[in-house]
Parts: C-alpha cells; structure tokens; sequence
C-alpha cells in the first residue's frame, strides 16, 4: 500500500518529458525542453577514459581532458578562457576511469556561441607545449598535495593491490615524476582514438526547441570520425583478498577502506544489492554502519558503504575515518555488520523502510538542469532505456527478501576483504 | 549582454512573518514535485560564549538526538521513511536545517522541525558519543591536514579580537569538555521562533506554506524575554606585520596565502562590497584573472593562484589571496610577485573590457543559480542572516552592473595596503 502510494510521489516530473532526437548524420541526444530558467546544460561523454592509457603513459587520458579546453582553433589558452568568459560559458572536461566526459552549461541566448566554442575543442585542440607543460606542473603540485592525504593515499592503494597489471590498478592523474612520456604527440594519437561518434552519448535539458538543438549538436559533433579505436580492456576480478595494507601517515586519525567483489550494473541482481547496501550502509541517517559506527559508538564522524560497478571490475567499498587508537574496533564494528547482514539477512521492516526511502527520494535527482542531464546521460551509457525513470521505481518496490538474501550470499558469504588503512592504526 | 531581466522569478519570491516573529520566505519552482525545507537560525559560531567553542556546531549535533513527542532516532527515520534527504550545518554567523522531500510532505517535515525548535530533550550516553563524533570531524577535517591548520592559524592571527578568529568546530581541548548544560543553555537562548527564518523553495505556493507554516510553526510561543541580540567585539587596528608559518614534515607542496579584512555587504559604506566583489574576481576569479595570467602564464611562479572574499559576514569581512609555487621558486618571490599584481590595481584602474567580462560572470552566477531550488534557498538564508533583506538579492545584479572601473581602484587602495595583510606559509618542516 505504501509503497504503491510513494510510487506516485516520486516521479520526477521533468524527466517523463525526455525525447530521443535524432540528427540528419545519426547521432542521437536525449532532451528535456524546458523554458523555466533561460539556460541549457548539456551533459556527454565518450567512453573509454583512463582505462584507455597507454602501459606507459599513465595519466594521458587525464591530462587530455584538462588540455581540451587550454586553447583550440584560432585561440590560444587564455584567448579561449576570454572567449567562455565573455558570455559567461562554462564547458568542463572530466577523465574518469571508463570515460571522459564533458559539460557545457550556458544561457540559452549564447548557445550558438558556446557550441563554436565547444566544437573547436573537439576538432582543434591545440596542445601548444606551453600549455601541455603548465597543466602537468599543475597535475604534479595536485599529487603531492595528495602524499599527505589520508583518504587520497588509501584509494590509490585499494585500486592498486585490487587490480594489479590492469588499467584500473593506474591512477587516473598519473604518477609522480613519470610524466616524460605525456608527450604532444602521445595527446594527439589519444585524442583522435577516443573521441569519435561511435562511443559518444549526449543528453540535455533547457529552453531550446528539438529542431534547434539537431542542428547545433549535427554541426558541433557530425565531423567526429565515426569510430573511436579503444584497446581492448578486460574484465577483472579484484584481487589481493584477504589482504590488510598500512599507508603510514604520522596524523592522529586514519582513513579505513575495504573492498570486496562487487556486482555488475548489467547483473539482474543489481538491484537487491543497491537495496541491500543501502540497509547497510548506503546515503541516509539510518543505514546499520550509521547506528553502530557513529550513533552508538561515536568512532567516527563518517561511515559508508556503497556499490561501485565499472565497466570492467566491480566492488563493494565501505569505510571511515576514525582516531588511531579506535582503528581496531571500528574495522571489527564494520565487519560484525556484514557478517551480520549475511547471516541474519535484513528484516521485513528493514525492506520496507529502504524501499520507502529510495522510491520516494528519486525525484530529488531530477531538481537541477544539470542533475536531469547526468541522470539521462547515465541511462543511456548503462542501456536502461529512456523509459527507464519510469521503470525504476517500481524494480525497487519488487525487491524480496528472498532476493536480498540471496545476493547476501553472493556478496559477502565467500568474501574475504581487502582492507587499507592510512595513517598510523593501533590494534589493527 | 541580454542579462537583463536576470532575476526572472523574484517577483514570485515571496516573504512575510508569523505573529510569533518567524520569518518566512517561499521561493517558488514548479520544475520537479520536490521541495527544500530550511530553517535557519541567527547564530552561529561566533555567538559561542567564550570557553565554549563549538557548542553552536556541537548543538546542530545534538539536535538530531530527539525530543519528548519524537524521541531518540525518530526524526530522521520519518524523514528517511519520507524519501527525504537531510543535513545541518553551522557557520560562523548562522545555523541551519533542511530536508529534501516530495511536495506532499512538506508538513510532515515542518511538524518534525518545529517540533525540536524548542522540544530538544538531552539524556543519557548519547550526548557524550555525540562528542567523540565532532572530535573526530576536527581529526578529519584539520588535525590531519596540514593546509588547513595553516587556514586556522591565519585566521586566529587576522582575527585577534573577533569570534571569525577560533574555528566554527571549535577548539580541540574545548570541545573535549563541552556539556549537555553548555548545549541546552545556547539551546534555549537561541533556538525560538523569532529568532528562526523558515525558507521553503519548490512546488508550492505561498498560500500552502503559508498555512502549513500556520499550523506548525504557528504553534511554537515566543519566549517574554526580548529576542536574542548579537553583540559582537569589533577588531582593533593592528600595525605589525604579521606572517604565519606552519611546517610539518608531510608537505610535499608548499603554498603561500594571506588575507585582509575588509568589509563585507552588512558593515559596507556605500558600493564598497560589490566594487569587493569585482575586484576578487579580476583579481583572482577565473584563469583570464590578473594573478593567474601574472603569476602562472607570464612568469611562471606559480601553478595556480586565485583570490577569495568572504562578502556575506555578518561583521568585518575577508579578502584573499593564494598562490601554490612551481617548482623551485621560494614562496618570498611568490609574495613580491603578488605585491607587484595588487600594486598595479591600486596605481591604474582596471580596463573596460575585463570588468565588464567579470560583470558577466558575477551575474550569470546568478541565473545559474536559478536552476537550483536548494542553491536559491542558501542564498536566501545566508543574505537574511547576515545583516541582508529578500529585496537586497533581487537588487544583486543592478549593483554589480553598477560599479566602475575607478570604485575597483578606491577599494584596492583602501583595503589591499602593503602591510596590512596576515600572510600564510606552508612548508615542508626541515
């Protein structure tokens, strides 16, 4: 009955009204026209990203997505940052592991502007040397910020010891001191691999008509050459279960990762797991690690748990940050949980509260232009189609207990977890 | 620039009191079914008695800890129940309040906000736990980062009188001995209806909330005494030079920064805050600013550099600078280099051109922010409690579109003087 009412609640309004255009060349964008605000974001990305670096030119693919914007066409880099400037543009590139991705935000009135502008970073970037060289300083003095930084320190080492000889074992940003092999040409070669129409997906929310939009995506992404050339990235399964690694840091409080083999986006039992990891330890002020962790214990400030499914790996990742001393008993706190969790599964009511929570707030996803297009844009990259936002509420509401157990089982039976603490733990 | 008729919708913003003095503001959005709920309150850290840093942050803690009609736990696990989002946070000069819920449920959330208004009730253990929860926040957030300690101390020097000078956390060895009296004694100083902005910004109109506030917040009586005032110090002139230094063997990236006090929109004569506003911006707001070009396109000095002002203090505000060093170059050539850049704003005005280009930005800000109902609401909430009116955001742009070039120049001699500044260094202890 609740659930059926929630339901109702929580459409979000704007996202219903998502059409798939289509341009004169092929290439599809999903859109929300909407008029409220006189502005336009568009959210795209190409897969592929970092995981696409070269063996031995780790953090190319990240500096590619900084240069993109440092000087294109006709205009060097501060003449291109003038230009954005001038009408108030904001157009980002973000190198993630599975993609770059790009974000365009502007007022509706400077679109034919901001798509110029868009366009020639796409097809003219200029890679000047001065520009490569003052980015990859820039990228050093963000690395050494992080030699002192617990939680920067812990994630790098969680992905190396998890995926050792895979791209996903690399940091995104590079590695300190190895930055001779970023070369121009190195830039230019990744460039004209990755950025093609056959892994582009665009979505986009604002006061445009359909009809004007097909022709400023057509004119800005059509000239892309039509296939990208990824290397063959394979699936891998984490590894180093089991073990427990020390970062040493002499600060008074650690940072505490662990990870355990995850779930596929892609799998049919996604879904019990999202609601699984959300009775657990998933983003509200009730989840079981919450309670016993900060509520009841008072170990730490923060303590989460949450699904990280990639395109060639997936884990399960929990953690916190907790005084030295106390390192021991938030670890065995958080481990009692998911072996509890297993072993008496979660209760009716606990089920119920989740889907309660999860149904109902998922219109707040929906609120901004750019919050729509990063949903729609996400839809698409995962293949849940576009009647997905009207779909999904009601795949929570159909999740078991029977279904949770089971995909207990699966994550946390076997699991023996990797576990990575920066600073200096006692009683580990 | 076609920016004209910015604030769109502020002619639908709407505000007005309650008999028991609460303020309400309703910020309407008909976009998505969803509403922000806020309740802010006029105090923050720096009305923490002295000796008692951190209770007003300590306090927003202990606020989730339940009251007699919604005890312990109850009130976030309606509002999870609801599919809501919630938080709370603490500045210096406010606190607030908010949840995120489907329009439906907007009274609910009321109900349980004004509920623990005046309804707090502290017993038992979890006061204490509560506690060990914030001193680990101060582990997270400063005592292991040593960036940030340096922004403490540079702050605590700038400051030497004023509250803007201890952390909104709190000193680590008072927050060690902070007690439930010391919260419930703020508590009932602070925490009252006519001390209270309620914002509401989402599908609604005035009409709902208007009822809705009615009947919840209606009910909540205002205290006899006379509402709480704040009787801030004000900051003596201080002549020495001051520089701070923080070292610590973990700093592979030095830095070096320094802050001003300058005024901020409440202590302002005249334009002086907005002419602030550009100024930050030319300075230091974007890469086609003066210290980026400056200091890391032209010489090369620096990586990255940008400038800050904290414009919405309740009291004297903060101007800022930094600049993280390229390799190899001594944060003393830094400082000349930005000595030199802050010069030419004093001796030359800035060019037509750039100043109108930060105008763009500045205000386009504001239409950004009209995409986002939680984003507005802040606004709101932040200009209400430092000294600001509703009209004061709607007259924003018409301000910034009003300076020139030579009120830019007035503000950087008057407040941007060689000296005057605490400057701030991060280095790798020997």
């Amino acid at each position: 009955m609740i659930a059926a009412r929630t339901l109702e609640q929580g459409s979000p309004r704007a996202s219903s009204r998502a059409v798939e255009l289509t341009t004169p060349s092929g290439i599809r964008i999903w859109h929300v026209e909407d008029y409220t605000v006189p502005l336009l974001s568009l959210e795209f990305a190409f897969m592929g990203g970092a995981a696409q670096d070269p063996v031995e030119a780790c953090g190319l693919t990240n500096l590619l997505a900084i240069l993109l914007d440092e000087g294109a066409g006709p205009l060097a880099s501060s003449d291109f940052h003038e230009a954005l400037e001038e009408r108030a543009i904001e157009l980002q590139f973000d190198a993630g592991r599975d993609r770059l991705e790009g974000s365009l935000r502007t007022l509706s009135e400077n679109a034919d502007r901001a798509f110029e502008l868009l366009a020639l970073t796409l097809h003219q970037p200029r890679f000047d040397q001065d520009a490569i060289d003052r980015v990859k300083a820039q990228v050093s003095a963000a690395l050494k910020r992080e030699e002192s930084d617990p939680s920067a320190r812990a994630r790098e080492t969680l992905y190396r010891k998890a995926f050792p000889s895979h791209p996903y074992g690399n940091p995104v940003e590079g590695r300190l001191g190895q930055f001779d092999t970023l070369t121009r040409e190195a830039l230019k070669g990744l460039h004209k691999r990755l950025m093609a129409r056959s892994n582009l997906f665009l979505a986009s929310v604002g006061a445009i008509a359909p009809q004007a939009l097909i022709t400023l995506i057509e004119r800005t992404f059509a000239d892309l050459p039509e296939k990208a050339s990824l290397i063959e990235v394979p699936r891998i399964e984490m590894a180093a279960a089991g073990e427990r690694e020390v970062i040493d840091l002499d600060i008074p409080q650690s940072t505490l990762l662990l990870a355990l083999p995850g779930i596929y986006r892609a799998d049919p039992d996604y879904m019990p797991a999202m609601v699984l990891n959300h009775i657990l330890g998933g983003g509200s002020f009730t989840s079981r690690l919450w309670t016993e962790v900060r509520e009841k214990r008072g170990l730490a400030y923060s303590v989460w748990s949450t699904l990280a499914p990639r395109q060639h790996a997936a884990l399960f990742l929990a953690g916190t940050a907790t005084s030295n001393e106390r390192v021991g008993e938030s670890l065995s706190v958080i481990l009692s949980e998911i072996e509890k969790i297993v072993s008496g599964g979660a209760s009716a009511e606990e089920l119920e509260k989740a889907r309660r929570y999860l149904v109902g707030s998922y219109a707040l996803r929906f609120d901004t232009s750019r919050k729509i297009a990063g949903q729609l844009l996400e839809i698409q990259i995962e293949n849940l189609g576009i009647d997905y936002i009207d779909r999904r509420n009601n795949e929570v509401a159909a999740v078991t207990l029977a279904d949770m157990n089971r995909v207990g089982e699966r994550l946390f039976r076997q699991g023996k977890p990797l576990v990575v603490v920066a600073g200096r733990p006692e009683n580990l | 620039m076609g920016l004209k008729g910015v604030m769109t919708q502020s002619s639908s913003i709407s505000h007005f009191s309650l008999a028991n003095g609460l303020d309400v503001v309703v910020i309407p959005d008909r976009r998505a079914p969803v509403v922000t709920h806020m309740v802010y309150y006029r105090n923050g850290a720096a009305d923490d008695p002295v000796g008692k840093s951190g209770i007003a942050h300590f306090l927003e803690h202990l606020m989730f800890k339940g009251t007699e009609k919604n005890p312990k736990g109850v009130f976030s696990e309606i509002v999870a129940d609801l599919g809501g989002q919630e938080n709370a946070f603490t500045s210096y000069d406010y606190t607030a309040y908010y949840q995120r819920v489907a329009k439906e449920n907007l009274s609910q959330v009321m109900a349980l906000e004004a509920d623990r208004m005046t309804g707090l009730v502290l017993e038992g253990p979890e006061v204490l736990s509560e506690r060990d929860v914030v001193i680990e926040e101060r582990k997270m957030r400063t005592d292991s980062d040593p960036a940030a300690q340096l922004q403490e101390s540079l702050a605590a020097t700038l400051y030497v009188h004023h509250p803007y000078g201890t952390p909104v956390i709190g000193w680590g060895h008072e927050i060690e001995a902070l007690s439930r009296e010391d919260a419930l004694d703020y508590y009932r100083r602070f925490y009252r209806p006519d001390n209270a902005i309620l914002i509401v910004a989402g599908d609604v109109t005035e009409e709902d909330v208007r009822a809705l506030a009615e009947d919840n917040y209606g009910k909540v009586e205002r205290p006899d005494n006379q509402t709480p005032a704040r009787a801030r110090v004000k900051e003596p002139v201080i002549k020495a030079r001051r520089l701070v230094t923080l070292g610590d063997e973990k700093v592979e990236q030095p830095m070096s920064q320094r802050a001003y006090l300058v005024p901020s929109h409440a202590t302002a004569q005249g334009n002086e805050a907005f002419a602030l506003e550009l100024l930050s911006q030319i300075l230091g707001g974007s890469q086609t600013s003066r210290l980026y070009k400056s200091l890391v396109l032209d010489v090369g000095l620096a990586v990255s550099a940008g400038a800050w002002y904290w414009n919405d203090a309740l009291d004297i505000g903060q101007f800022g600078v930094y600049a993280v060093p390229a390799e190899g170059v001594a944060l003393e050539a830094l400082d000349a280099a930005v000595d030199g850049v802050l010069a030419r704003f004093r001796d030359e005005p800035v060019d037509a051109r750039e100043l109108e280009r930060a105008k763009t930005r500045l205000i386009a800000d504001m239409v950004y922010a009209q995409d986002s109902q939680t984003h507005l609401a802040r606004i709101y909430g932040a200009t209400l409690t430092t000294g600001g009116k509703v009209e004061d955001v709607a007259r924003w742009p018409d301000e910034i579109r009003k300076v020139d070039a030579a009120a830019v120049q007035v503000a950087a001699k008057k407040y941007l003087k060689p000296g005057t500044a605490v400057i701030g260094h991060l280095v790798k202890a020997a």
